[in-house]
């Protein structure tokens, strides 16, 4: 039989419907694209496929059950290795990890891994009620600071070994930048929920609206019996251009504009949680939160949606995926090009017209890649005399955010890099004798499934760590 | 499930709780702040904690109905359940050292000011208080204040209750009148905070003053609470949730922070009828 070069497509929304909503905009494999999908795979001897993958997910074993239909099959070996199936499926970048390897893909497109990934999760959801086995516990309690994807993979992992676990979240809702920062458009709150409930049965315990480094340090955690702490805390901090008018109303961080909308739910209709909804947003940045934003703008009724980054679309380190659907969707790119000022109304004459400091305007300046920089990127430069300004209601600044520094002000002997990310050694050991880190904390922002990596290889050395004690 | 232990009505926009919250009991000082939420979905406010109970593990917060969210929080009764409450955030008020301190509160921020005045009054400091009400019926903690202040002088904006004015008046008389203080602390409407510290500028008295900006998360994350700060003739961005809610007065641009204040204005002004239409079919 010859192979189809072409992975199957993904159904999703039709763009100008979806651009109206917030549901999933991928709707997921049908049972017979699934199987036909996994028909592709060339179950080849040396799996490069699962190098590729961060936490090692027994692809061609999964995808070969897809082939015979035991959907529960596959879904069993995903979850030796992975806690958040349904989630990696979702937002997983495969196409520079998993699939970026298939020997497929030398000749043809790859296998679309993440794709049956995430059916296999999703029809496990669907169907099974099976109640995962609690471990017998073994006598020793660990705690995990943030309850985001490395949060929740390391307690997983470790639950399932018998240790007794608590997860101390500091927002009122578990999952992290799972229910903060990635919209319910891409990953449905549902699936986290879910997600979250399956841990809860394995016995982790989830403590919301504790602040670690505020309601309880570090230190007391060990007081409180815990024998090792796990630190994920995220990569919280947003960062700012620190250009004039960024203090005016309107201009929110990619953190802010996106907790209201996912967490505080300030989609609804009426929400208790405000958020500027409608007029021109800009959204400045090039990476998967700054398209995030700017569809989520979409989404809540902007009538025109800018992203403004600085240097060309080769360099958009958003997945192309999702710039093609925002690019769908109908938001505009302002490539090369960089903001100056943002502009806000001033009427002299009445200091009380109520529409003094809003936002009227972004000042951006073109710009052109000049010399690579030390990772080889081109830098860009600006264009002398060739600014120009956008007619705008609310900018989001999407250019990145920095590790909280409330944990490492408040435990001593944390080490911490020039950038405020915790120092690990290769098994997540801080430099503090029985704390760990991982994820966005340690390596700055990065990606749900670094993170989870990260949380997965503290959570052996944990065990290893204990089990010897 | 946070439960409201005790309840009390100062006036008739202005309410106490005690909320059972051990852990922020246990932890929380003076200055610092929690955040609450009163109802699934509901929004997130900050509020800055009036004084601990550390024997029964209470929280006691001080808030006026001004929008939303405080009026159904203001619904809540003795032994009703608040949905989220965490805590102790932002930095506890410098108080270390301190020997002579005016302490100027106005309005419900004399909620907050209250305990600064104890603090202090419990270190051994000299304290006075200057507190300021728009008239007779909104002064709150009188009693309190009088227990911890050497001197207590209250304001009222027209002259039903005490003197006829603003705080700003007798500050004026006593720092004109060759008084000197290590500090003033003030804690109140954006407005009044302002004029304190143009009031003292002339006599170059340290002031602090406590910001309460729109907030989400209070650790950092949303930086909505940002405030520029003129430091040493240079810009810079500070979070009141983390290095915060105390600040230098003289660093704070107000003019902006008034501004930021006001960005949901619209939205909270027709979120506050709705509730309160609501409420009219319940009442």
């Amino acid at each position: 039989m010859a192979i189809n070069p072409k992975k199957h497509e993904m159904p999703t929304q039709p763009p100008l419907e979806r651009a109206k909503n917030f549901r999933e905009v991928a709707l997921g494999y049908s049972r017979e694209i699934a199987v036909k999908e996994a028909q592709r795979c060339l179950n080849c001897k040396n799996k490069p496929c699962v190098e590729g993958c961060p936490v090692n997910i027994r692809i061609p074993e999964f995808i070969a059950r897809v082939k015979e239909e035991d959907f529960e099959g596959a879904y069993d070996i995903i979850s030796t290795t992975s806690s958040l199936p349904a989630v990696c499926g979702r937002v997983c970048p495969q196409e520079t990890q998993c699939e970026s390897k298939c020997t497929l893909g030398i000749k043809f497109e790859p296998v679309g891994i993440g794709r049956l990934e995430r059916f296999v999760a999703d029809y496990h959801n669907e169907h099974s009620n099976k109640i995962p086995q609690k471990a017998e516990y073994n006598g020793h309690r660990v705690a995990i600071v943030g309850s985001g994807p490395s949060g929740l993979t390391c307690a997983g992992d470790l639950a399932k070994k018998g240790y007794k676990v608590t997860v101390y979240e500091a927002l009122h809702t578990a999952g992290g930048v799972l229910v903060y920062g990635i919209p319910e458009f891409r990953l449905p709150k549902s699936i986290v929920k879910k997600e979250v409930e399956t841990l809860k049965a394995l016995g982790v315990d989830v403590e919301t609206n504790v602040v670690i480094g505020k309601t309880l340090t570090v230190d007391e955690l060990f007081e409180m019996g815990f024998e090792a702490v796990f630190i994920g805390s995220g990569a919280g901090l947003p960062n700012f251009m620190n250009i004039p008018g960024e203090a005016l109303k309107g201009v929110y961080s990619a953190n802010e504009f996106l907790t209201r909308s996912n967490l505080m739910k300030a989609y609804l209709d009426e929400p208790d949680t405000p958020i500027m909804k409608g007029g021109k947003v800009a959204v400045v940045g090039g990476g998967n939160v700054a398209m995030d934003a700017a569809r989520t703008a979409l989404r809540l009724g902007a009538e025109k949606v800018y992203i403004v980054y600085r240097r060309s679309m080769e360099e958009l380190p958003a997945r192309k995926e999702e710039v093609e659907h925002a690019e769908e969707e109908g938001i505009e790119f302002k490539i090369l090009c960089n903001p100056v000022e943002i502009i806000g109304y001033k009427n002299e004459q009445d200091p009380r017209d109520s529409k003094n400091g809003f936002v009227t305007g972004i000042k951006c300046i073109k710009m052109e890649l000049g010399e690579p920089d030390e990772k080889g990127r081109r830098k860009p430069v600006p264009v002398e005399g060739s600014e120009f300004s956008l007619d705008v209601d609310v900018v989001i600044m999407a250019i990145g955010t920095s590790p909280n520094p409330l944990i490492k002000n408040t435990t001593s002997g944390l080490e911490v890099n020039r950038r405020g990310g915790i120092i690990v050694d290769e098994g997540g050991l801080t430099s503090r004798e029985n704390v760990y880190a991982g994820g966005d904390a340690v390596t700055g922002a990065a990606t749900v499934i670094s993170a989870m990596g990260a949380g997965k290889i503290a959570a052996k050395s944990i065990d290893e760590f204990l089990k010897n004690k | 499930m946070y439960r409201i232990v005790r309840r009390k009505d100062l006036n008739k926009t202005v309410t106490q709780m005690e909320v059972e919250a051990p852990l922020v009991a246990n932890k929380a000082k003076s200055g610092q702040f929690i955040i609450l939420r009163v109802d699934e979905d509901g929004e997130r406010i900050p509020l800055t904690i009036a004084g601990t109970n550390r024997d029964d593990g209470t929280v006691k917060i001080i808030f006026q109905i001004v929008g939303a969210t405080t009026e159904k929080l203001n619904l809540k009764r003795e032994g009703d359940f608040l949905q989220d409450f965490v805590g102790p955030l932002g930095t506890a008020t410098h108080l270390d050292g301190l020997k002579k301190v005016c302490v100027v509160g106005g309005g419900v921020g004399c909620a907050i000011a209250m305990p600064v005045a104890e603090a202090l009054h419990d270190m051994g400091a000299d304290v006075t208080s200057i507190i300021g009400f728009r008239n007779k019926d909104l002064v709150i903690l009188e009693d309190e204040f009088k227990a911890c202040s050497d001197r207590l002088i209250i304001m009222t904006d027209d002259g039903s209750y005490k003197r006829q004015g603003n705080v700003t008046v007798p500050l004026k008389e006593m720092l004109s009148g060759g008084e000197k203080f290590d500090m003033i602390i003030t804690i109140g409407p954006l407005i009044m905070m302002k004029f304190v510290v143009e009031t003292a500028r002339p006599f170059g008295t340290p002031v602090t003053v406590s910001m309460n900006p729109i907030m989400i998360d209070g650790t950092g994350m949303c930086g909505g609470c940002r405030l520029t700060l003129n430091r040493n003739g240079e810009k810079v961005t500070e979070f009141a949730c983390v290095d915060g809610p105390d600040f230098n007065g003289y660093e704070i641009d107000f003019d902006e922070a008034m501004s930021r204040g006001r960005m949901y204005f619209d939205f909270e002004r027709r979120a506050h009828e709705r509730v309160c239409n609501l409420l009219k079919g319940v009442k």
